[in-house]
């Protein structure tokens, strides 16, 4: 590592045991899900694939999920009993382990969730240290890490789309630090994930979702905040 | 002007220059190269410090039993046990960190140090050091920020996670500092804390990591009460002015050597060591998820 580790790293993060990988990256990719639904779920099927498949009663990450399905932060003491909350505020899961997803990391989740009317399917990849990567949204490869500023736009594939956003998001002083584009085929809905060094005004994500192209846009902060 | 800690000879030497205290670099070095401020840096140690006596406290306190059993309210036992072998001191020592490396199996709140695996180590050896000394608060701190810069190092040269060079690494880097902090805090020398580090190095060295059914339950547990005794056993053997001989940054070397051509069975891939003695599987065997189903080709697809 060329940048040296912090002293942070060395006494610390606080967490929640056994295992950042286990516990803190899963408890991450619940709760990015939860943004991306807008709000906590009544319904979850969770899949843990390949290494998560057989460890993930062990490590408790089925607690680890829900409690992120719950939105509780990384060293919530409460995740431990998070299916007791579960039952409290209605949120009814199951879940599956698939041994041999070889194309998928080896630590990875898949979550289908349903609030109301509206059903979301993301898949994210728990990477160590408590570091994670969504790897799609709703079928869409997504390829974000939740530790920026997310910004995730569901737009009509059409010419000159990312050059447009790149604009408003420079005018909102917002540099771009990575950013992925994919689309099912052409002409159809394109799935644009930014990430971004810092905030971005609730007046331009109003302005983009007035653009009747752009057909939704969820904004994601700091993940931990 | 601070140093990258690349090594312990340098860490000393600039400190004999500058004439400032062993914490001080540790603190410049979080300052200067990742932006904090001093407040924070003391808020944080303060902080880690409360978390870790709390997860001592849970694990004498509450109710501390894994899902595979492995984990079994040992803290508890050691600590109200009858029988002092030693002294109880050390009784409270090793029953401690126990107790906060339970914590940690069973999903409660710790402080990786340096890494969940080894939680136990440091609130043991800290804590049971501020109460047998009495010492003020600011010492504990200051010691920590030099426990801080002795990983720092170890990450560096020789690695800190089992996965990376095995249970010395992980448990071996905790015990050594472990022993740094309390040599620093009892008013030792800044030979004598490295020294102090070595010889916890030699004393942990070829450790490998091999945790059952991948649980990091046992050995761990029992690893952490023994390294906080044997980064004790390395303050009281330096403080005395007795040599590793060795130099620190060697001893840092050899561990590295050692971690490096270890196996991967043995770096917490729960492929040799204890994990496959017949009670290591039968355990993974019971407490490993059975119920999986396996994809055909087609579904494989649907999932990339
Ligand atoms: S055996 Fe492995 S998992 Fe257990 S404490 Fe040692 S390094 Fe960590």
């Amino acid at each position: 590592m060329s940048e040296g580790s912090s002293i942070f790293d060395m006494i610390g993060p606080v967490m929640i045991g056994p295992s950042s990988s286990h516990t803190a990256g899963v408890v991450r990719i619940g709760r990015v899900a939860v943004r991306l639904l807008g709000g906590i779920p009544e319904e979850a099927t969770i899949t843990f694939f390949n290494s998560f498949a057989r460890t993930y009663e062990g490590h408790g990450s089925d607690r680890a999920i829900i409690a992120g399905l719950l939105d509780f932060k990384t060293d919530d003491k409460r995740i431990k009993e998070s299916f007791e909350y579960a039952k409290q505020q209605g949120l009814k899961y199951r879940f599956r382990a698939v041994g041999n997803a070889s194309t998928l990391h080896p630590n990875t989740v898949k979550l289908e969730l349903r609030r109301g009317e509206r059903s979301i399917e993301v898949v994210g990849e728990s990477r160590g240290g408590g570091l994670i990567n969504i790897a799609s949204y709703n079928g869409f490869r997504a390829n974000f890490s939740a530790s920026l500023h997310t910004l995730i736009v569901m737009a009509q594939d059409t010419k000159g789309a990312i050059a447009f956003l790149a604009d408003i998001l420079a005018h909102d002083d917002c540099n771009i630090a990575t950013l992925s584009v994919s689309r099912k085929a052409k002409n159809e809905l394109a799935c644009h994930c930014y990430e971004m060094d810092s905030g971005i005004r609730p007046i331009t994500l109003e302005y983009m979702k007035s653009i009747p192209w752009i057909k939704e846009v969820i904004y994601i902060p700091d993940i931990d905040l | 002007m601070t140093i990258q800690f690349d090594s312990f000879q340098e860490w000393a030497q600039f400190c004999q220059k500058q004439a400032c205290k062993l914490y001080e670099p540790v603190l410049r070095y979080e300052i200067e190269l990742r932006n904090r401020t001093e407040e924070e840096i003391w808020a944080h140690m303060r902080k880690a410090y409360q978390v870790m006596c709390e997860a001592i406290e849970t694990g004498l306190t509450e109710d501390m039993r894994s899902r595979s059993g492995m984990i079994d309210n040992g803290g508890k036992k050691v600590y109200n046990s009858p029988i002092t072998v030693l002294s109880p001191e050390f009784q409270k020592l090793v029953a401690r960190a126990v107790a906060a490396k339970e914590v940690n199996s069973c999903m409660g709140r710790i402080v990786a140090a340096p890494t969940a695996g080894a939680s136990g180590i440091m609130p043991a050896v800290l804590h049971t050091l501020q109460e047998i000394h009495r010492l003020p608060e600011q010492v504990i701190l200051e010691s920590m920020l030099v426990a801080a810069g002795i990983a720092l190092i170890i990450e560096k040269k020789a690695g800190i996670a089992g996965a990376v060079g095995g249970c010395q690494a992980e448990t071996g880097t905790a015990a050594a500092m472990g022993a740094g902090a309390i040599v620093y805090a009892l008013g030792g020398s800044t030979e004598q804390i490295f020294n102090a580090v070595g010889i916890t190095i030699q004393c942990m060295l070829g450790l490998v990591c091999d945790p059952i059914a991948g649980l990091v339950e046992m050995p761990c547990v029992v690893r952490n009460a023994s390294a906080a005794a044997i980064a004790y056993s390395s303050a009281q053997l330096s403080i005395a002015g007795m040599s590793g001989v060795v130099p620190v940054d060697e001893c840092v070397m050899a561990m590295g050597e050692v971690g490096q051509s270890m196996e991967s069975r043995y770096k917490e891939t729960a492929q040799g060591g204890l994990a496959t003695t017949p009670t290591g599987l039968a355990i993974a065997q019971k407490v490993l998820v059975q119920d999986i189903e396996i994809l055909d080709d087609e579904e494989q697809q649907e999932n990339q």
